[in-house]
């Protein structure tokens, strides 16, 4: 199992340098986090706006993505039949996967965390919070791609999913009536976590947001992965 | 002589529909077997459930002895897989797609660059995989097959789509792995590939075997006509009948000096399928 991942990771790094879709989804926020909070000040313009703003895009985009059309293409491209003749595990392939989206994803969020002004404790709540982000959209993700045939169906899977995590926190700042309906996401969370971050509380709210649309992915991923893993062999 | 593959009364159905029809083949160690077939007739089917990637729905089926249903780590390590879809890192060279299988076997690198130069790759060792030619990336495919050295080697049409010249090499290599004791189980829809290469065949039809044994058994058994062809200096064709005045016949060409070559007159392969499922092996 060791050398499996252990290859599975060299592999996705060697691939991905070359893979400008999926390189531009790590770097893109935390590029634009970097240009916005250095050229940009608006008047009464609260603290970390752009990094918090873009961090919870981040966190509704990337690992989402990212996982979905990397796991899609293999299965478009036949990879992941070879993989499972060389005695892969399913398991073993989305565990590399996921390490992997979630090293890249959290030094992404470094990225964007420093640019935004977060130092100290701050910074490790910061990274706290986008890690448990990155972590349920990365199962997520996981979970349409292991479900798309080809990497056709994963975008037009992930671009819905991706614009209810990633832009509703956002537009929650207009409109109040978003605002409420965005409670029960995930991503809406971990942003109001964001913007109260030198007190974060978790609420019973924010906790059973959290585990719940934690559990549900995990149950849709779990289905998922029993239909396309479990058959076959 | 071991078994490498014993497949008895195999059966296999998808969607309501019978793809494999009461199978059974026998494959030594160190043979080649084929399976000859057009389109649809079963046979990535029959590689899939050999290759544990497919649960067939009833029969026995084991590589080895063993059940290819609980096929384990160790056992994978045994064979050497090559399927119709290549199944390679695009974006990743020659040596980096080997690599990483090497890795995956908790392997160093030391024997790609042998494994490549076998290939006829050593010179696009660095090129990607997504800039190789169809016979190239073939090539790799095969590399990838035979790395691990296999004992039996599954190859699903394995030239298909190849030009004469690389068709050619990969039948060397084909026949350079039976040299050093691999069984070879592959599979084609070339009458001319599975003739040259194959020491068993099965002539494979709608899930169903219509054929099988040795290329020239096969052809002997269909051989009616009873006939010998003689080509004569002059040009002209003869035909005789396979008895005992044929000989005479033979001997007065020969002492007369006119006779240039003689040939039987046996059926090919595709005769025999055409003969047996009244299409050919390309439909």
């Amino acid at each position: 199992m060791r050398y499996h991942i252990k290859a599975i990771l060299w592999k996705q790094i060697k691939d991905t340098l070359k893979n400008k879709t999926i390189l531009i989804q790590f770097i893109m926020f935390p590029v634009m986090t970097v240009i916005m909070e250095n050229a940009i000040e608006l008047q009464n313009m609260p603290e970390h706006f752009f990094a918090n703003l873009f961090a919870i895009m981040y966190v509704g985009m990337a690992p989402l993505t990212s996982i979905a059309a990397i796991i899609a293409e293999e299965k478009e491209k036949n990879t992941l039949r070879v993989l499972q003749m060389s005695n892969v595990k399913g398991g073993e392939y989305l565990l590399g996967n996921l390490i992997y989206i979630f090293v890249i994803c959290t030094l992404g969020s470094l990225v964007i965390g420093l640019a935004g002004g977060y130092a100290g404790k701050t910074l490790l709540t910061f990274m706290a919070i986008m890690a448990a982000g990155h972590l349920i959209s990365a199962v997520l993700g996981a979970a349409i791609g292991v479900i798309s045939k080809n990497q056709m169906s994963a975008t037009s899977l992930t671009v819905p999913v991706m614009m209810v995590f990633s832009f509703l926190p956002m537009l929650s700042m207009f409109n109040e009536t978003i605002a409420k309906v965005a409670k029960v996401i995930y991503s809406q969370q971990l942003h109001l976590l964001l913007q109260d971050i030198q007190h974060p509380e978790l609420s019973v709210q924010c906790m059973t947001v959290l585990s719940v649309n934690a559990l549900v992915i995990l149950a849709i991923f779990i289905f998922a992965y029993r239909k396309v893993f479990a058959i076959s062999r | 002589m071991a078994q490498a593959i014993t497949v008895k009364d195999l059966v296999h159905s998808y969607g309501g529909k019978q793809v494999l029809r009461k199978i059974s083949i026998e494959a030594g160690e160190g043979q080649i077997i084929g399976m000859l077939g057009p389109s649809g007739a079963g046979k990535t089917t029959l590689i899939s459930i050999l290759t544990g990637q497919l649960m067939p729905t009833g029969g026995i089926c084991q590589v080895f002895g063993k059940d290819c249903r609980h096929m384990n780590g160790e056992d994978y390590q045994k064979l050497g897989i090559m399927m119709d879809s290549f199944g390679l890192y695009e974006r990743m060279n020659c040596f980096d797609n080997l690599k990483f299988y090497q890795m995956l076997d908790g392997k160093n690198t030391d024997d790609i660059d042998p494994v490549l130069a076998q290939v006829g790759l050593s010179e696009a060792k660095k090129t990607l995989a997504c800039d190789l030619s169809k016979g190239m990336r073939n090539r790799l495919a095969f590399a990838r097959a035979i790395l691990r050295r296999p004992q039996l080697l599954f190859l699903d049409e394995p030239t298909s789509g190849l030009d004469p010249m690389t068709t050619e090499a990969i039948h060397e290599m084909i026949l350079a792995q039976k040299k050093k004791g691999a069984t070879v189980f592959l599979t084609t829809h070339n009458m001319y590939e599975a003739q040259k290469l194959c020491d068993h065949i099965v002539l494979l039809n709608e899930g169903e075997i219509v054929e099988s044994g040795s290329p020239q058994e096969i052809c002997r058994r269909y051989n009616h006509q009873k006939k010998i062809r003689l080509h004569l200096v002059s040009g002209e064709d003869v035909q005789l009948q396979h008895d005992a005045k044929a000989g005479e016949k033979i001997a007065a060409y020969l002492a007369s000096g006119t006779l240039e070559t003689i040939h039987s007159t046996e059926p090919n392969l595709e005769t025999v399928f055409m003969e047996l499922t009244g299409k050919g092996l390309d439909k």
